[in-house]
């Protein structure tokens, strides 16, 4: 071990505030043991190692797709998560207390969560005041009085600690209704783990799955009925939602189905998911909606995020929530200073763990002491506010007016304020611009009921700030997480972290569970814009290409190839006007002498439709919102090829040569993406239908290409430059040439694109996988009469093995057009575009929207 | 006195709906003036769910869902309501003053919990600096309670115009204060606001007026929909009725469905579908006396 010298050389740039608890030494300056421990294992893989290892960190977060979403973010959907490579450290001693005192707390807001919805004796009694409940919007009078099974109501709890002056951890907040952070704890526990498992050693440091597999067990024992194998889903408010990572995360890691509130139904009582194989009953819920926005039809109306009729169902008892409805009246600053009271009322013990100290407005005194003192004071509503505005007062930091404004809002809804006091945060090491500074921190720990008591998680999420008076520190407002180490007295054999749950509910996972209509949509797409993006660069690069090697020059009607592929472009991005008839013959004229400036934002300009970049962000919404059906490594690739993209997009315009290489470098991503799913997404209904989805695209624009090609007959020279260009942007050139060891000819051009059934790109060869496909969909067995669907489909594929080739290679000797050709690709897109609508109506339900019915007119 | 409501809703959709699910505040409950005879709800078509619970208040709810496709949505109900006969003589309220009241309720536990629940504004009774001044006006130091409520309930009739049309239910009460017309349930919000920048009580309550007026008085407004007044509590009394549509207070004419803190809390008919498209509403009420 080395000496404490070589550890303070690491630490020379951690200056504790003075008025804080500092966690890394003691009054007479040695540092703690834990620390010691571990400042030792660090001192010894070295300051440079510990950068490259942070790196590391962020780097495998990052290609994780560790992502916290800001509300109205300009920057993008998503932040990549920071995460500290200095851990928190507690105790084995201290945890023993924090432990008992959490544990203590969910039980007693178990209980009082059932007093409220229940007797209200504590009301009654004068020991909670009314208005402090019954003012707060979390106060759900629809709720109460619904007969919820069971002893435990609360299934979830979450408490924010902080450390205070005296060392000691105080709770600063709870959350009752949805706690995140669980899922981002374990992301980090991780990270870690795999990235820094040196530092792990000589620390027993307790592992987070046990809380988990109770999580998973409390989820299970809540279900109403089908006891040994519910369905258990999460309901998350979308992939718009900040912490949408972490709900199909823990999907993922606990083997949940994620569901948006429009993927549900209730239907004679019951909650059903709409799945592509119909309606399957919903045992359980592990909402993260907040409870007003989950049932239209008797909490907010306007809510598109929940089910109506939701709350029905529970007073049915036939689903369970957790937390159930009505739970974020706990949530409720106002109730600390009354906390001590009601533990007395219910244990006759005194609270195990301290709080912030409180004063609820509502009581003529507390309002004044609040008033008198509000420049030293926190002052916040008893409510959490709208998502992304904070809730949290700083008196200091008010000017007079505002001071005196707020002292007003104060005295017209008092019962809606606290004062609390502003407690200085501990000081703890930080890893800040690659130095070990003080920073401030908020540690967030996770109890799940489990035997009529609750287990909490050893461990947990925190959150650390190095700002000097950022003593509100929260997701919302960004912040750096650390992960948590709780240690243990004695060894613990097993590994710091287990990505397997161990519990034996193991066995359902095998059990088939059909797919929801919602998921299949978006792989669906997932595969009809990956072939788009795919199909429209090669097509993009080989126009481009044509572009740059044709020394003619363009104009609008110039009989050769360049305007035919420039328009073929046009069509198949369905980016018109571009270089179609333009009313305004001068701006046509500009868009031949320049074809770049079009042919430029064709490519990158994200907000038109159509273009590359428009496709690719519609592949990443598909893709994200089917989050958890995706490897780890398929993430990889995606990243870096948004990361490379764009890149292009901003050095690339005006260099042509750039611009086709970023196109180059996007296809070698895509195949990646292709590939990786070939390898690791299993041939299920879910796979069957994003292939589906690719096929059917692929036919589409190969019809496109070709009907917008081969309209007219040309002049041997442009029409064998045409042809060309169709096999390269179809890459099937070289594959003409290994077959036919000929020159290019129409008949046997579209012999191999259209008729080839041994070639994987030709119409036959996806018009017959489509077909396998639509036979294999739920509700599609081997009976007659066929669907429309099947129909569809058989009939385009008779059409294609009943061609003759010769025939359609030939134009009409007086118009010179193509009109066999023509006649036969349109009469096979309109029967295959069609199987596509029929296949979106039958399994994706999802269009329609809700609507309140109110009755209006009252006199 | 038995009186006979029969209330229609009916909706037509532009296009067919597979579900709808409603919620249903038509079943008139029993106080100490009426007693609920009879009552019965039709639904056409046929709900595949009907089922009745008890509210916070109270009040008695019909949730059904329709789970067939269907275009239209036809909910009737028929009650049979008897009402006291409310002697002619005035009874007396006590000189008791509303500030009192006021901090008589606010010191209680417990006993009064019914009464003080609906002592603070909701999102659409909340008030303003002019809504205040306005109640002021009626409340002054050391008024009986009564007088000073009732005084309140006279000037909004006075002082405001019944346009049907102008509002709709999620008009702010400041545009209803500011132009000075609204419909039924504005007025009942509007003294419910005022009545709370006073820090007291009031419940809003919905229901159904006499159709037909006797001979010799003038027909009432409010008889063909369902119709909204508040009710003030006074110790002594308890909650006593006040329509500031009318100014009167309720009489034997007034058949209560139930109440809230106000509309939404005991919205008639509420329901969600699914469907992109608009939808037309009518509704058509009848009471009538079938003996005195």
């Amino acid at each position: 071990m080395p000496d404490q010298p070589a550890i303070y050389s690491l630490l020379q740039q951690y200056i504790p505030a003075l008025s804080s608890y500092n966690e890394l030494f003691t009054a007479d300056n040695t540092i703690r043991p834990d620390w010691q421990t571990f400042f030792s294992s660090l001192h010894q893989l070295g300051h440079k190692e510990l950068q490259n290892r942070n790196a590391d960190i962020l780097r495998l977060l990052k290609e994780n797709g560790v992502a916290y979403n800001i509300y109205n973010d300009p920057s993008g959907q998503s932040r990549p998560w920071e995460l500290d490579p200095i851990p928190q450290l507690i105790t084995a001693d201290e945890w023993e207390t924090i432990n008992a005192g959490l544990i203590q707390r969910a039980e007693l807001f178990n209980l009082l969560l059932k007093d409220i919805y229940g007797p209200q004796t504590l009301i009654k009694n004068g020991i909670i005041p009314q208005e402090l409940i019954y003012l707060h919007p979390g106060f759900i009078r629809s709720c109460a009085n619904i007969q919820l099974p069971g002893s435990q109501h609360l299934i979830l709890y979450a408490a924010d600690m902080a450390r205070g002056n005296d060392g000691r951890l105080w709770i600063i907040s709870d959350r009752t209704q949805a706690p995140s952070g669980s899922g981002y704890a374990l992301e980090n526990r991780f990270a870690m783990s795999s990235v820094l498992p040196e530092l792990f050693s000589n620390l027993n440091v307790r592992r987070l799955s046990p809380y988990f597999d109770s999580l998973q067990q409390a989820l299970t024992n809540i279900a109403p009925h089908n006891t040994d194998n519910p369905r258990v889903v999460i309901l998350t408010p979308g992939p718009d939602n900040e912490t949408y990572f972490e709900h199909s995360y823990l999907a993922a890691y606990l083997g949940l189905t994620l569901v948006q509130g429009n993927d549900l139904m209730v239907k004679d009582n019951y909650v059903w998911l709409k799945t592509i194989d119909g309606l399957e009953k919903v045992d359980v819920i592990l909402r993260r909606v907040d409870d007003n926005y989950c049932d239209p039809l008797e909490l907010k109306s306007d809510s598109l995020l929940g089910v109506p009729g939701l709350l029905q169902a529970v007073r049915k008892g036939n689903v369970a929530i957790a937390n159930p409805l009505g739970s974020s009246i706990i949530e409720n600053a106002g109730l600390v200073p009354f906390l001590p009271a009601v533990a007395k009322h219910f244990f006759g013990t005194d609270l195990v763990m301290p709080a912030i100290a409180t004063w609820w407005c509502g009581q003529s005194k507390e309002m004044q002491y609040v008033i008198d003192n509000i420049k030293t004071l926190v002052v916040r509503k008893i409510f959490r506010n709208v998502p992304g505005t904070s809730s949290t007062i700083d008196g200091a930091s008010l000017s007079a007016t505002q001071t005196k404004e707020l002292i007003q809002k104060i005295k017209a809804s008092p019962w809606l304020y606290v004062g609390q006091e502003k407690i200085n945060f501990s000081s703890t090491p930080s890893w800040h611009n690659g130095k070990i500074e003080a920073g401030r921190s908020l540690f967030r720990s996770f109890l799940v009921s489990h035997q009529d008591s609750y287990i909490a998680m050893p461990g947990g999420l925190t959150r650390t700030s190095t700002g000097e008076n950022n003593f509100i520190i929260s997701n919302q407002l960004g912040g750096i997480s650390k992960d948590t180490w709780v240690l243990s007295a004695n060894e613990e054999q097993e590994q710091p972290v287990s990505l397997q749950l161990n519990t034996d509910t193991l066995q359902h996972k095998t059990l088939k569970r059909s797919l929801p209509s919602h998921t299949a949509e978006n792989l669906f797409w997932v595969g009809r814009y990956t072939e788009r993006v795919i199909y429209n660069a090669r097509l993009q690069r080989t126009v481009m290409q044509r572009i740059l090697q044709s020394n003619r020059h363009l104009s609008v009607d110039s009989s050769g190839s360049e305007s035919i592929l420039l328009q073929t472009l046009t069509q198949c991005t369905y980016t018109f006007p571009g270089f179609f008839e333009n009313t305004d013959i001068l701006k046509k004229r500009d868009t031949y002498d320049n074809p770049w400036k079009e042919l430029t934002d064709v490519l990158y300009n994200e907000k038109r439709s159509g273009s590359l970049s428009h496709n690719l962000s519609l592949l990443k919404n598909a893709v994200y919102s089917v989050r958890n059906f995706w490897a780890l490594d398929t993430w990889r690739v995606l990243r870096q090829m948004e990361e490379e993209w764009d890149n292009a997009k901003k050095d690339s315009p005006g260099d042509h040569l750039r611009m086709i290489s970023s196109i180059d470098t996007l296809n070698t991503s895509m195949f990646a993406f292709l590939g990786m799913n070939r390898e690791s997404v299993r041939r299920e209904q879910g796979w069957n239908i994003m292939d589906l989805g690719r096929k059917l695209e692929q036919v589409l624009y190969i019809i496109t290409l070709l009907r917008s090609v081969f309209q007219v007959k040309q002049e041997e020279q442009a029409e064998h430059e045409l042809m060309e260009s169709v096999m390269i942007a179809s890459q099937s050139l070289i594959t003409y040439r290994y077959t036919y060891r000929d020159h290019l000819q129409l008949p046997l051009a579209l012999e191999l694109l259209m008729l080839d059934t041994n070639y994987p790109k030709s119409l036959a060869y996806l018009v017959k996988k489509i077909k396998r496909y639509v036979s294999l969909l739920p509700k599609e067995g081997k009976e007659m009469p066929l669907s429309d669907k099947k129909r569809n489909i058989e009939e385009a594929d008779s059409l294609l093995k009943l061609a003759d080739v010769i025939k359609l290679a030939q134009h009409d000797p007086d118009t010179m057009e193509y009109a066999a050709l023509n006649k036969f690709l349109d009469k096979l897109y309109s029967l295959v575009s069609d199987t596509s609508v029929l296949i979106s109506k039958t399994y994706f339900k999802h269009s329609q929207t809700q609507k309140q019915l109110f009755t209006a007119n009252l006199i | 006195m038995l009186y006979s409501v029969e209330h229609t809703t009916r909706y037509q959709y532009h296009e067919l709906v597979s579900l709808c699910h409603n919620i249903a505040a038509l079943a008139p409950r029993n106080t100490d003036t009426q007693t609920c005879r009879a009552f019965n709800i039709i639904i056409s078509p046929l709900p595949e769910v009907l089922e009745e619970h008890t509210d916070f208040f109270g009040n008695k709810l019909y949730y059904f869902v329709i789970e067939q496709e269907h275009e239209e949505l036809t909910v009737t109900v028929r009650s049979q309501v008897e009402k006291k006969i409310i002697a002619d003589t005035t009874p007396t309220y006590p000189s008791q003053s509303w500030e009192s009241v006021r901090d008589m309720l606010l010191s209680s536990t417990g006993e009064y919990m019914e009464v003080r629940q609906f002592t603070h504004p909701t999102d659409i009774t909340a008030g303003n600096d002019d809504i205040k001044n306005y109640a002021r006006q009626s409340f002054t130091p050391g008024k009986p309670l009564f007088e000073a409520a009732h005084d309140l309930i006279r000037r909004i009739y006075i002082d405001f115009t019944f346009t049907s049309g102008f509002t709709t239910i999620s008009t702010p009460l400041s545009v209803v204060m500011k132009e000075r017309k609204g419909v039924c349930q504005d007025f009942a919000h509007l003294a419910i606001s005022c009545i709370h920048s006073m820090g007291l009580p009031v419940r809003y309550v919905s229901g159904y007026l006499e159709t037909v007026a006797p001979e010799g008085k003038e027909k009432l407004t409010g008889v063909d929909a369902s119709h909204a007044w508040v009710s003030v509590f006074i110790p002594g009394n308890g909650w006593v009725d006040m329509d500031p549509t009318n100014d009167q207070l309720a009489n034997e004419q007034y058949i209560t469905i139930g109440w809230g803190r106000d509309y939404f809390d005991i919205i008639p008919l509420k329901g969600v579908i699914m469907s992109s498209n608009s939808h037309e509403l009518k509704v058509s009420v009848d009471v009538k006396r079938l003996e005195e």
